[in-house]
């Protein structure tokens, strides 16, 4: 029951760039029985600032109080959940891939183009791509690279940003 | 603004004097050595030592409910930090303004593994521990942003909904000297309660409170903690609205106003369990509608609109959904509700709701008459032999719930107990802090004998600092609560709950230095108070009582406010 009313959304952070903030804020998920699907933390253009961008899942209330008690936390500054249908959500995936005789190694390639990925670092049985996309489109890269083998996967998580001028500000 | 070259210990103390901190509870030790010896060139402020840490920290608690400053406490790094850690956590719950202050192994020490991140002796890593239970926390780095942090923590303990920061302070740090600029500026971007109400919600609400047929007014802790007992007490006159508290909200008004009704919840006044429920408007200030004091939710008001005033925007619909959301401070909001009803036309006193509280009240509060050795009659005769003004504290159990059934408060800050985290050895720490911060003032622990015996060390630190307090034990030999549970929900099949006929409390008392009496009758029991009160040196009065006494009424475990068991 409480599943189908489950949804997906990304906030976005801007915390005190300071040691502990994360601890603090990931606790806090923690403590209160939040689920964290990914987390990704930077610098942003203004000075001190960190930007979280946190995908979680949960109903409508869930979500309220996520963002409630994100606020309360006093390193945190500003929160916002970004609005699903007008952002711009990209994860970057590095994946080393095994190959086992030159056709396979071509067919690859080729998926990496069609992809759009890189392909970084080449070894005899093996290829490193560089892969950019929503999750989704990382997901299905890496469902086609299984049926070689997949050697090693590091991928960043999620970040988001919406579109058009609106920012996430902090008020001087 | 006033510089000075100093080290790290004597800017503490400098930015501590400048917050107005006259009394700091606590136990020293190696990694906070530096900050004791700077105490002996600070004489504005007097250090009470604790006997164990936890005592240092409920003290801080209980010294600040009782004045509404903020309380307090120093312990060293490693087991002094941890033994603060339940006062902490404690103090968290139930919103309690605490400044807690740790030594810390040095985070720099030259050609010595005695530092931070290297397991040092006594260390411990009390940011990391008390994250979770502190509304701020941070580790010193230099000797230069002392004022400034010290200044943060007590605006972010006091302000907005108060609570416990805790300011870890390397010993390198302590012993470093620089130039020091005291300022009273703080900048936290990140923190900016809201405290003026919205004024369109306040139209709502006093829109729905004045067409209200059933208003009830339901106060929580944080009508005390914004110093809104007044502002309480003219809405509810003008509303005629009948006052239930939660139990963190007892002394927010008085509860032998016509109005009042008592205190709801698990063991709660079976008036106010049962007006709530019948009312058709509930205005909630300053609660989190805890676990004890709703029941079970379903059947907690469904029908009635609630209007829900809290300074924290992250308790308005936490666990129930509100109408009409107020974030802003208690008194702010009820002065601006009063405001705007005072213009509407008044409530006749012979309203069908204002007869339906008298009828019940003759019904579930009948008075009474029976003057058995019991703790009810104890309750209502220890009232009577207090001043209005004392402050009670209560250990955590039966003698709690007695207290909050039987005990009347009559005003805010003089019912100090722990709601939230129900400390066990809370209330004797926390009378000492109260009395610290109140010294005119009579204080009385009401306690049990599992509870006393939790912090009874701090007997030592009352008579020697002499902070003269009553503990009244109400003595079953049992942890009495759980006993209780067992009686009821487990088949009367009682483990560990049994703590037989030791220690003897008058010859313990005695040990320490305060005085001890053991009563078995009423008139006995009211002569040993009398003397108490009155007395220089703490008191601890064994009353020993049946074990098998219950606490009722009851809701049980599950169940909502309509399925309370057992009479008043």
């Amino acid at each position: 029951m409480e599943n189908q009313n489950k949804k997906t959304t990304v906030i976005a952070a801007l915390v005190e760039n300071k040691p502990g903030v994360l601890h603090s804020v990931s606790n806090m998920f923690r403590r209160r029985g939040y689920n964290i699907e990914s987390i990704t933390v930077g610098h942003t253009e203004q000075k001190g600032v960190a930007r979280m961008t946190i995908t979680v899942s949960g109903d409508e209330k869930t979500l309220e109080q996520i963002t409630k008690q994100m606020n309360k936390l006093i390193d945190v500054i500003k929160v916002n959940q970004l609005e699903p249908d007008a952002i711009v959500t990209r994860e970057l995936a590095l994946v080393k891939i095994s190959v086992p005789d030159v056709k396979s190694r071509s067919d690859i390639i080729n998926c990496v183009e069609v992809f759009r990925g890189r392909v970084v670092d080449v070894s005899p049985e093996s290829l490193m791509v560089e892969i950019t996309g929503t999750p989704d489109k990382v997901d299905a890269f890496l469902n086609l690279m299984r049926t070689y083998g997949i050697i090693e996967l590091a991928r960043t998580g999620l970040t988001a940003l919406s579109r058009g001028v609106k920012s996430i500000r902090i008020d001087e | 603004m006033a510089t000075a070259k100093m080290n790290g210990a004597n800017a503490l103390l400098e930015s501590l004097e400048r917050q107005g901190v006259k009394h700091v509870f606590g136990i020293l030790g190696g990694a906070i050595l530096p900050v004791y010896d700077a105490l002996c060139t600070h004489s504005g402020i007097r250090h009470i030592l604790a006997r164990h840490e936890q005592g240092a920290a409920h003290a801080a608690d209980g010294y600040a409910r009782a004045s509404g400053r903020p309380g307090v406490c120093f312990a060293t790094s490693g087991p002094g930090a941890t033994n603060l850690v339940t006062g902490i956590a404690n103090a968290y719950m139930d919103s309690s303004p605490i400044i807690a202050l740790t030594g810390q192994v040095p985070s720099v020490a030259k050609n010595s593994s005695y530092m931070i991140g290297r397991d040092a002796f006594q260390e411990a890593d009390i940011i990391g521990i008390t994250t979770p239970i502190t509304k701020y926390n941070c580790q010193l780095s230099s000797v230069a942003e002392i004022p400034k942090t010290i200044s943060t923590a007590f605006y972010i303990a006091t302000t907005g909904r108060p609570g416990p920061v805790l300011i870890d302070f390397p010993k390198n740090i302590q012993t470093d000297t620089a130039n020091v600029e005291f300022t009273s500026h703080i900048d936290i971007r990140g923190y900016n309660p809201t405290i003026t109400p919205h004024p369109l919600q306040i139209r709502k609400a006093a829109e729905c409170l004045a067409d209200a047929e059933r208003p009830i007014i339901l106060a929580g802790g944080g009508v005390i903690s914004a110093n809104a007992a007044d502002e309480l007490l003219t809405v509810a006159e003008l509303l005629l609205a009948p006052v239930a508290t939660t139990f963190m909200g007892k002394g927010a008004f008085p509860e032998i106003h016509p109005l009042s009704v008592g205190t709801i919840g698990m063991h709660g006044n079976p008036l106010a369990n049962k007006l709530l429920l019948e009312a058709d408007v509930m205005l909630a200030v300053g609660t989190r509608f805890s676990d004890r004091a709703t029941g079970n939710l379903d059947t907690f008001c469904p029908e009635a609109k609630k209007i829900h005033i809290d300074i924290d925007a992250a308790e308005i619909g936490k666990n129930i959904d509100v109408d009409i959301p107020i974030v802003a401070d208690a008194k702010k909001s009820l002065a601006a509700i009063y405001e705007r009803l005072i213009k509407q036309a008044k409530r006749k006193p012979d309203n069908p709701w204002m007869k339906r509280l008298e009828e019940a009240r003759a019904q579930l509060n009948p008075p009474n008459e029976n003057k058995e050795f019991k703790p009810k009659s104890l309750l209502q005769t220890l009232r009577k032999l207090l001043p209005d003004s004392a402050i009670v504290t209560t250990e955590v159990g039966q003698n709690q719930m007695w207290a909050a059934l039987y005990f009347k408060a009559l005003k805010p800050r003089t019912f100090i107990s722990s709601g939230g985290l129900g400390t066990m050895g809370f209330g004797f720490p926390a009378a000492i802090g109260a009395k610290t911060a109140c010294p005119d003032r009579v204080v009385v622990d009401i306690a049990g004998d599992g509870s006393f015996i939790m912090t009874e060390q701090e007997l030592a630190c009352s008579v020697i600092e002499e902070i003269p307090v009553t503990v009244i034990v109400l003595n079953n030999g049992v942890l009495g609560m759980v006993a209780q549970w067992q009686r009821m929900f487990y088949k009367r099949r009682y483990i560990a709950t049994k703590l037989g006929t030791y220690p003897d409390f008058v010859k313990l008392a005695e040990s320490y230095g305060a005085q001890g009496f053991r009563v078995t009758t009423i008139p006995e029991f009211q002569k040993a108070v009398q003397i108490a009160i009155k007395s220089k040196v703490t008191t601890v009065i064994d009353v020993p009582i049946s074990m098998e006494e219950d606490v009722v009424p009851m809701i049980p475990p599950g169940c909502g406010l309509n399925q309370q068991v057992g009479d008043y």
